[in-house]
């Protein structure tokens, strides 16, 4: 392009200054979202998650012994200078109080490693200096447990500044103190029933919407416009009813002299009351009747799309009623189905509070757990950790379903 | 391709077999406003027959009852010996064609065809060699692989019609197939399937509201108004001898003069107009007084010179004169009406607007009806 006049090549030019201008124009119109985005939502999600694989605790109470322990190998006999190390930062932390911290921590690392911590940081305030200046010495008088090898092992795998302590944790693994990882004994497994838990109460619930919301979605686009939208409220009205007023709804309804346990009765179709709630039945009963809208808009919009005239022409070219259905109508709806599918499952691995309110003890998802180690035990690691297994999976799931609602749709 | 036969009234299906009969069937959906108005009518075996009429004129309505979408309130279908309505629309074995082509968007176009032959139990090297079959029928054979929505129009016009055809029905009912396509596709489909009617020898029950189509298309034409056949001919005497004003105004071009009944000699009446103009016009649907419409068709309205000697003729000056590269339609405002005349475009002296111009019809091309079976 040698032959590019003056007067063409300014006109690119001025032409260039004035789609860059339009673009800081357009970038500084979205930059207030941009930054609202990032500080409510990309900030606290990532503090949260980083704390499922930080560990920094012990490193913030203890600096002494970390500085030695991560300058160990881990292997063999604990270097001598981990005693007065170790002795300096318990008598240090339990005089600015801080020694709770450590010792929560290695609590996770350690059998009976709080009272440990404690015990000791009791007993080494009245020492001064440890007689022959031997501090392993005194740690073995005060509890055998601190000079065994695995001892020193944890306390060097506490010391950070990352582990996998907790991501292994939530899928029911754990370190050997050789560095393998093993799956937890069966008496101490408690993540992976809660996780298989959380994904069979959302398939349930999932299936049961699917199996509600079909025909309700097929009835409603096939009603006149009135009945249509009388429906849509319908299924709206758990969304916009409290959650509470929602929940003593199904209680009602549901409990053991409730109206439905009374109507069987009376109809003499049960002797004794059916327990319906406070259970799986009740969970899966109160999750399905919430989760209803995201299963029929979904299949409704995309039946809405679906000419009539397809299930006839199949029924003059020879298809029985059933046929046309499940040759023609179903696999036209499929989009639908999935879409409807997902955003329910995804929805309800989430679920919290519902199974709270309606669920007896062995019904609690992994939500619940999240929320009781953030809440009572203060035990934010495994929260995170359990908050990324969470997360990871929807993450999958919604790769899913945008893959399925822009790769399926028919012109 | 065959060649057409040049008007389909020609074709001889007097002595053709029924294939179907309309026995006094009514159909109502609230009780009170029929639909359908107890309908009599019989399709010969291997007749084109055109149901014509306005939108909600019941001609739809009819079409999805002989396939099986509607059931008559009152009245029975006979398709051969079978009463219909015991018969749900699978095992009736009626090709459709839907107004939209209703192609399965899901499927591709050779499983689209394959369809009626898969329900059918038929096994697979068949189903195979019909569908290529019917592929090559329609001149489509590069799409088989391809989906309904990656079509034109057209193409999937022509799909429809194999798939309606491959399971090699006796009775092919079309609504409106063509009603989506731009003039001159519609045009070039309407001889396809005009020539598939005949190399097939199968009969076909066509709607459309499109009056040329009709005319061009069908053996006979049925048109409806109001859940009644006004009229079933084919169509030259449907377009020279309408029996009613409905039928001659929905049917073809036509101008309408309105007036009284002021004499009547034989099958000839006088209408004079409101204007006072006294018009001699063959008496169709009229008595020897009351009011009348006189319906002349613009090709048979002279103008000029070639009008003198005439037994009507009115005075008007052009408004305007509109090429059509074949003709001319001069456009004459008269007795408050616009008149329109059909020339040929190389006569010699074509009219200019503006100019004050006599123009007539022969008696014998002014038919009047009764006003009150004219207006839709």
């Amino acid at each position: 392009m040698t032959d590019v006049t003056a007067a063409e090549r300014d006109l690119v030019r001025a032409h260039a200054r004035a789609e860059r201008g339009r673009r800081w124009t357009a970038f500084f119109l979205v930059a207030p979202l941009f930054v609202f985005l990032i500080f409510t939502f990309l900030v606290p999600i990532g503090d949260m998650l980083r704390r499922s694989f930080m560990d920094g605790d012990v490193a913030s109470v203890w600096p002494q012994t970390v500085a030695v322990t991560r300058a160990w190998d881990g292997s063999g006999e604990a270097p001598a200078a981990l005693w007065p190390a170790l002795a300096a930062d318990i008598k240090a932390s339990a005089a600015s109080d801080t020694v709770a911290v450590a010792a929560r921590r290695l609590n996770y690392a350690i059998d009976g490693g709080r009272t440990l911590v404690m015990k000791a940081a009791r007993r080494l305030a009245k020492i001064e200096t440890p007689p022959n200046g031997d501090w392993r010495a005194v740690f073995a008088d005060l509890d055998e447990t601190w000079v065994a090898p695995k001892t020193a092992a944890a306390i060097r795998r506490a010391s950070g500044p990352v582990t996998d302590f907790y991501l292994l944790a939530a899928l029911d693994l754990r370190k050997t103190d050789a560095g393998a990882i093993v799956t937890t004994p069966e008496k101490d497994r408690i993540y992976r029933t809660v996780l298989w838990r959380t994904f069979s109460v959302s398939g349930m619930v999932t299936l049961f919407a699917l199996l509600i919301g079909y025909p309700y979605a097929y009835l409603m686009t096939r009603s006149s416009k009135r009945v249509a939208g009388v429906m849509t409220v319908f299924v709206l009205l758990p969304f916009w009813t409290s959650l509470l007023v929602r929940t003593a709804a199904w209680i009602v309804l549901l409990q053991e002299h409730g109206i439905l346990n009374d109507l069987l009765m009376r109809i003499g179709l049960i002797d004794h009351p059916l327990r319906l709630i406070f259970n799986r039945v009740g969970v899966v009963v109160a999750m399905t009747h919430v989760l209803l809208p995201f299963m029929v808009l979904p299949l409704a919009a995309v039946m809405k799309g679906i000419r009539p005239e397809t299930v006839r022409a199949a029924r003059s070219l020879g298809a029985t009623p059933m046929t046309a259905f499940r040759r023609i109508y179903f696999p036209q709806t499929l989009p639908g189905v999935a879409a409807g599918a997902l955003l329910v499952f995804i929805s309800a691995i989430g679920y919290y509070i519902t199974p709270a309110l309606v669920g007896g003890a062995d019904d609690q998802m992994l939500s619940w757990f999240i929320a009781f180690f953030v809440n009572d035990t203060i035990n934010w690691g495994l929260a995170a950790a359990l908050g990324v297994v969470l997360l990871a999976c929807t993450t999958v799931l919604s790769v899913v379903y945008a893959k399925i609602a822009t790769g399926r749709r028919f012109a | 391709m065959k060649k057409p036969v040049a008007v389909g009234g020609e074709r001889d299906l007097a002595h053709a077999p029924t294939l179907v009969t309309f026995q006094g069937v009514s159909k109502t959906y609230d009780g009170k406003v029929h639909v359908v108005k107890s309908l009599d009518l019989t399709i010969a075996k291997g007749e084109f027959l055109t149901l014509l009429g306005p939108s909600g004129s019941g001609k739809t309505t009819c079409l999805m009852m002989l396939a099986g979408f509607e059931v008559p309130t009152s009245g029975e279908i006979y398709l051969g010996d079978w009463a219909l309505s015991k018969k749900p629309p699978h095992e009736r074995g009626i090709g459709m064609v839907f107004q939209n082509y209703a192609l399965f968007p899901h499927m591709t176009i050779a499983e689209n065809i394959a369809f009626p032959l898969e329900v059918r139990g038929m096994n697979r090297a068949s189903v195979k060699e019909k569908v290529t079959r019917a592929l090559d029928m329609v001149r489509l054979p590069q799409v088989a692989d391809r989906k309904p929505s990656q079509l034109s129009g057209g193409q999937q016009q022509r799909i429809a019609l194999a798939r309606a055809l491959v399971f090699e029905p006796e009775l092919v009912l079309m609504d409106e197939p063509l009603g989506a396509l731009d003039k001159q596709l519609r045009e070039h489909m309407q001889y396809e399937i005009r020539s598939l009617h005949m190399s097939l020898g199968l009969t076909m029950v066509y709607v459309t509201h499109d009056q040329t189509e009709a005319l061009t298309m069908s053996d006979r034409i049925a048109v409806f108004a109001g859940g009644h056949i006004r009229q079933c001919a084919d169509p030259r005497k449907l377009y020279e001898e309408p029996s009613d004003g409905l039928v001659a105004t929905f049917v073809g071009e036509s101008n309408r003069f309105d007036g009284a009944i002021t004499g009547r000699d034989g099958d000839v009446v006088t209408v004079t107009t409101a204007a006072g103009t006294r018009l001699r016009a063959a008496a169709i649907d009229v008595g020897s007084e009351g009011s009348a419409a006189v319906i002349v068709r613009p090709e048979n309205v002279r103008v000029g010179a070639a009008a003198s000697g005439l037994d009507d003729t009115i005075a008007g000056r052009v408004a305007d004169v509109v090429y059509h590269g074949d003709h001319l339609q001069v456009h004459i405002a008269a007795e408050g009406l616009d008149v329109v005349a059909k020339q040929s475009a190389r006569d010699v002296v074509a009219p200019r607007p503006g100019d004050e111009i006599v123009f007539g019809f022969s008696t014998a091309h002014a038919r009047a009806y009764d006003p009150a079976r004219t207006d839709h």
